[in-house]
Protein backbone atom coordinates (compact mmCIF):
# COMPACT_ATOMS: atom_id res chain seq x y z
CA UNK A 1 0.00 0.00 0.00
CA UNK A 2 1.45 3.23 -1.10
CA UNK A 3 1.24 6.14 2.17
CA UNK A 4 1.27 8.74 -0.27
CA UNK A 5 -2.07 7.12 -2.48
CA UNK A 6 -3.51 6.59 1.08
CA UNK A 7 -3.19 10.75 2.34
CA UNK A 8 -4.45 11.79 -1.68
CA UNK A 9 -7.26 9.35 -1.33
CA UNK A 10 -7.78 10.63 1.97
CA UNK A 11 -7.74 14.56 1.20
CA UNK A 12 -9.72 14.07 -2.14
CA UNK A 13 -12.35 11.90 -0.15
CA UNK A 14 -12.75 14.80 2.08
CA UNK A 15 -13.23 17.21 -0.28
CA UNK A 16 -16.26 14.60 -1.57
CA UNK A 17 -17.82 14.38 1.65
CA UNK A 18 -17.70 18.58 2.33
CA UNK A 19 -21.53 18.77 0.82
CA UNK A 20 -22.76 16.64 3.46
CA UNK A 21 -20.86 19.10 6.59
CA UNK A 22 -24.41 21.04 6.63
CA UNK A 23 -26.39 17.69 6.46
CA UNK A 24 -28.13 16.35 10.03
CA UNK A 25 -25.55 13.55 10.83
CA UNK A 26 -26.90 9.79 10.83
CA UNK A 27 -28.71 9.10 13.91
CA UNK A 28 -26.50 6.72 15.28
CA UNK A 29 -28.16 5.67 18.52
CA UNK A 30 -31.96 5.64 16.98
CA UNK A 31 -30.23 3.42 14.21
CA UNK A 32 -28.62 1.30 16.90
CA UNK A 33 -32.00 0.68 18.98
CA UNK A 34 -33.01 -2.42 18.95
CA UNK A 35 -36.84 -2.10 19.56
CA UNK A 36 -38.90 0.29 18.24
CA UNK A 37 -40.17 2.23 20.95
CA UNK A 38 -36.57 2.52 22.02
CA UNK A 39 -35.68 3.83 18.43
CA UNK A 40 -38.66 6.61 19.03
CA UNK A 41 -37.18 7.03 22.34
CA UNK A 42 -34.37 8.39 21.33
CA UNK A 43 -35.66 10.77 18.84
CA UNK A 44 -37.67 12.05 21.85
CA UNK A 45 -41.29 10.74 20.20
CA UNK A 46 -43.01 10.07 23.14
CA UNK A 47 -47.05 9.59 22.37
CA UNK A 48 -47.74 9.53 18.53
CA UNK A 49 -51.07 9.75 18.23
CA UNK A 50 -52.93 6.65 15.62
CA UNK A 51 -53.62 8.71 12.12
CA UNK A 52 -55.61 7.43 9.19
CA UNK A 53 -53.79 10.57 7.62
CA UNK A 54 -50.42 8.24 7.43
CA UNK A 55 -51.20 5.54 4.94
CA UNK A 56 -48.35 2.61 3.77
CA UNK A 57 -49.50 1.09 0.91
CA UNK A 58 -47.56 -2.78 1.05
CA UNK A 59 -48.22 -6.40 -0.76
CA UNK A 60 -50.12 -8.59 2.37
CA UNK A 61 -47.69 -11.34 1.87
CA UNK A 62 -44.21 -10.20 0.83
CA UNK A 63 -42.38 -13.91 -0.63
CA UNK A 64 -39.06 -12.43 -0.48
CA UNK A 65 -38.11 -10.12 2.71
CA UNK A 66 -34.95 -9.15 1.42
CA UNK A 67 -37.35 -7.14 -1.44
CA UNK A 68 -40.50 -5.60 -0.02
CA UNK A 69 -42.03 -2.80 -2.07
CA UNK A 70 -43.35 0.07 0.91
CA UNK A 71 -44.76 2.76 -0.54
CA UNK A 72 -45.65 6.02 2.30
CA UNK A 73 -47.78 8.54 2.47
CA UNK A 74 -48.66 11.44 4.73
CA UNK A 75 -51.91 13.35 4.80
CA UNK A 76 -51.23 14.71 7.49
CA UNK A 77 -51.16 18.80 6.69
CA UNK A 78 -47.72 20.59 7.74
CA UNK A 79 -45.81 17.07 7.14
CA UNK A 80 -41.92 17.55 7.90
CA UNK A 81 -40.67 14.38 8.62
CA UNK A 82 -41.44 10.43 7.77
CA UNK A 83 -40.28 7.66 9.96
CA UNK A 84 -40.40 3.94 9.18
CA UNK A 85 -39.92 1.30 11.33
CA UNK A 86 -40.00 -2.86 10.88
CA UNK A 87 -41.23 -3.55 14.25
CA UNK A 88 -39.67 -7.04 14.22
CA UNK A 89 -36.13 -6.88 12.65
CA UNK A 90 -32.72 -6.69 14.51
CA UNK A 91 -32.57 -2.86 14.11
CA UNK A 92 -36.23 -1.84 13.59
CA UNK A 93 -35.76 1.88 12.08
CA UNK A 94 -35.31 1.64 8.58
CA UNK A 95 -35.23 5.20 7.28
CA UNK A 96 -36.25 8.73 8.43
CA UNK A 97 -37.07 11.20 5.51
CA UNK A 98 -37.18 14.84 5.93
CA UNK A 99 -39.23 16.78 4.10
CA UNK A 100 -39.35 21.33 2.88
CA UNK A 101 -41.89 22.58 1.14
CA UNK A 102 -40.75 21.45 -1.93
CA UNK A 103 -41.46 18.23 -1.34
CA UNK A 104 -44.11 16.02 -1.05
CA UNK A 105 -44.19 13.69 2.33
CA UNK A 106 -44.32 10.65 0.02
CA UNK A 107 -41.65 7.50 -0.17
CA UNK A 108 -41.98 4.63 -1.38
CA UNK A 109 -38.60 2.28 -1.59
CA UNK A 110 -37.89 -1.61 -1.27
CA UNK A 111 -36.69 -2.91 2.26
CA UNK A 112 -35.73 -5.94 3.92
CA UNK A 113 -37.87 -7.76 6.35
CA UNK A 114 -36.35 -10.33 8.92
CA UNK A 115 -39.87 -12.10 9.50
CA UNK A 116 -43.56 -11.20 9.60
CA UNK A 117 -43.86 -8.10 11.16
CA UNK A 118 -45.57 -4.79 11.72
CA UNK A 119 -44.26 -1.88 9.67
CA UNK A 120 -44.62 1.37 11.42
CA UNK A 121 -44.85 4.65 10.06
CA UNK A 122 -44.85 8.01 12.41
CA UNK A 123 -45.10 11.23 10.82
CA UNK A 124 -44.03 14.75 12.27
CA UNK A 125 -46.76 17.37 11.89
CA UNK A 126 -46.27 20.70 13.70
CA UNK A 127 -43.89 19.17 16.18
CA UNK A 128 -46.66 16.20 16.88
CA UNK A 129 -46.68 12.63 15.68
CA UNK A 130 -48.58 10.42 14.04
CA UNK A 131 -48.62 6.69 13.41
CA UNK A 132 -50.31 4.02 11.51
CA UNK A 133 -49.22 0.32 11.09
CA UNK A 134 -49.74 -2.34 8.74
CA UNK A 135 -48.51 -6.35 9.48
CA UNK A 136 -46.68 -7.85 6.20
CA UNK A 137 -46.68 -11.26 6.31
CA UNK A 138 -42.86 -12.54 5.37
CA UNK A 139 -42.34 -16.33 3.68
CA UNK A 140 -38.37 -16.10 3.25
CA UNK A 141 -36.63 -13.71 5.57
CA UNK A 142 -34.33 -11.30 3.98
CA UNK A 143 -31.78 -10.13 6.49
CA UNK A 144 -29.43 -12.86 6.80
CA UNK A 145 -28.99 -15.87 5.22
CA UNK B 1 -19.82 -6.11 -5.17
CA UNK B 2 -19.02 -2.33 -4.65
CA UNK B 3 -21.01 0.63 -5.14
CA UNK B 4 -21.44 1.85 -8.77
CA UNK B 5 -23.77 4.15 -10.69
CA UNK B 6 -26.98 5.78 -10.11
CA UNK B 7 -29.43 6.00 -12.70
CA UNK B 8 -32.58 8.76 -12.57
CA UNK B 9 -35.54 9.86 -13.96
CA UNK B 10 -37.97 12.96 -13.43
CA UNK B 11 -40.99 13.21 -15.01
CA UNK B 12 -43.86 15.50 -14.47
CA UNK B 13 -47.24 14.28 -13.11
CA UNK B 14 -50.47 16.06 -11.99
CA UNK B 15 -49.11 18.84 -10.33
CA UNK B 16 -45.89 17.10 -8.76
CA UNK B 17 -42.58 15.88 -10.24
CA UNK B 18 -41.96 12.33 -9.98
CA UNK B 19 -38.26 11.75 -9.46
CA UNK B 20 -37.40 7.69 -9.09
CA UNK B 21 -33.36 7.40 -8.50
CA UNK B 22 -32.00 3.91 -8.43
CA UNK B 23 -28.47 3.65 -6.19
CA UNK B 24 -26.02 0.87 -6.78
CA UNK B 25 -24.93 -0.63 -3.75
CA UNK B 26 -24.49 -3.76 -1.87
CA UNK B 27 -26.31 -2.75 1.37
CA UNK B 28 -24.80 -5.06 3.39
CA UNK B 29 -26.37 -5.72 7.21
CA UNK B 30 -23.35 -7.23 8.51
CA UNK B 31 -25.26 -10.41 8.85
CA UNK B 32 -24.64 -12.30 5.55
CA UNK B 33 -21.83 -14.61 5.88
CA UNK B 34 -19.85 -14.74 2.12
CA UNK B 35 -18.74 -18.30 0.67
CA UNK B 36 -16.00 -18.96 2.89
CA UNK B 37 -18.03 -18.63 6.10
CA UNK B 38 -16.99 -15.14 7.17
CA UNK B 39 -19.14 -12.28 7.64
CA UNK B 40 -19.85 -10.01 5.25
CA UNK B 41 -18.81 -6.58 6.84
CA UNK B 42 -21.83 -3.75 7.52
CA UNK B 43 -21.70 -1.52 4.13
CA UNK B 44 -24.94 0.41 3.76
CA UNK B 45 -25.90 4.10 2.47
CA UNK B 46 -26.53 6.42 5.47
CA UNK B 47 -27.59 9.71 4.28
CA UNK B 48 -29.03 10.66 1.07
CA UNK B 49 -30.36 14.47 -0.22
CA UNK B 50 -32.41 15.50 -2.84
CA UNK B 51 -31.98 19.03 -4.30
CA UNK B 52 -33.87 21.06 -7.00
CA UNK B 53 -31.98 23.70 -8.51
CA UNK B 54 -29.87 23.89 -6.15
CA UNK B 55 -31.93 23.93 -3.11
CA UNK B 56 -32.40 20.85 -0.75
CA UNK B 57 -36.02 19.52 -0.85
CA UNK B 58 -35.57 15.99 0.92
CA UNK B 59 -32.98 14.73 3.46
CA UNK B 60 -33.16 11.10 4.03
CA UNK B 61 -31.25 8.83 6.47
CA UNK B 62 -31.58 5.28 6.08
CA UNK B 63 -30.54 2.13 7.66
CA UNK B 64 -29.12 -1.30 6.45
CA UNK B 65 -32.95 -2.46 6.08
CA UNK B 66 -33.24 -0.66 3.16
CA UNK B 67 -32.71 -3.39 0.24
CA UNK B 68 -29.90 -4.01 -2.21
CA UNK B 69 -29.14 -1.33 -4.66
CA UNK B 70 -31.93 0.86 -3.40
CA UNK B 71 -34.58 2.31 -5.61
CA UNK B 72 -36.32 5.46 -4.21
CA UNK B 73 -39.34 7.15 -5.42
CA UNK B 74 -39.86 11.11 -4.09
CA UNK B 75 -42.77 13.52 -4.90
CA UNK B 76 -41.57 17.13 -5.56
CA UNK B 77 -44.14 19.97 -5.32
CA UNK B 78 -45.09 21.66 -8.86
CA UNK B 79 -41.85 21.75 -11.41
CA UNK B 80 -41.43 22.33 -14.49
CA UNK B 81 -39.59 21.14 -17.67
CA UNK B 82 -35.88 21.75 -17.52
CA UNK B 83 -35.76 21.39 -13.74
CA UNK B 84 -32.44 20.55 -12.05
CA UNK B 85 -32.96 17.33 -10.06
CA UNK B 86 -29.95 16.32 -8.25
CA UNK B 87 -29.50 13.59 -6.08
CA UNK B 88 -26.50 12.00 -3.78
CA UNK B 89 -25.88 9.72 -0.82
CA UNK B 90 -23.05 8.55 1.62
CA UNK B 91 -22.71 5.33 3.15
CA UNK B 92 -20.70 4.22 6.35
CA UNK B 93 -17.40 4.10 4.28
CA UNK B 94 -17.50 7.19 3.40
CA UNK B 95 -17.66 6.29 -0.29
CA UNK B 96 -20.83 8.70 -1.46
CA UNK B 97 -22.19 9.25 -5.34
CA UNK B 98 -24.54 11.50 -7.11
CA UNK B 99 -25.95 12.26 -10.28
CA UNK B 100 -28.41 14.92 -11.85
CA UNK B 101 -31.10 15.22 -14.85
CA UNK B 102 -33.55 17.59 -16.25
CA UNK B 103 -36.94 16.76 -15.58
CA UNK B 104 -38.50 15.61 -18.64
Amino acid sequence: MNPLRRTLLGAASALLLKPFAALAAWHKEAFGAKSAPDALKSLGIANAAPSQDVLIEAPQIAENGAVVPVEITSNVKGTTSILVLIDKNPFPLAGKFDFTEGALPFVKVNLKMGETSDVRVVAEAGGKHYFATREIKVTIGGCGG
Amino acid sequence: MAAGPMKMRATLGGGYTEVRVLMTHPMETGQRKDADGKLVPLHFIQNLTVKVNGRTVIEGQISQAVSRNPVFSFRLRGGAKGDKIEVTWLDNQGETNKTDTAVA
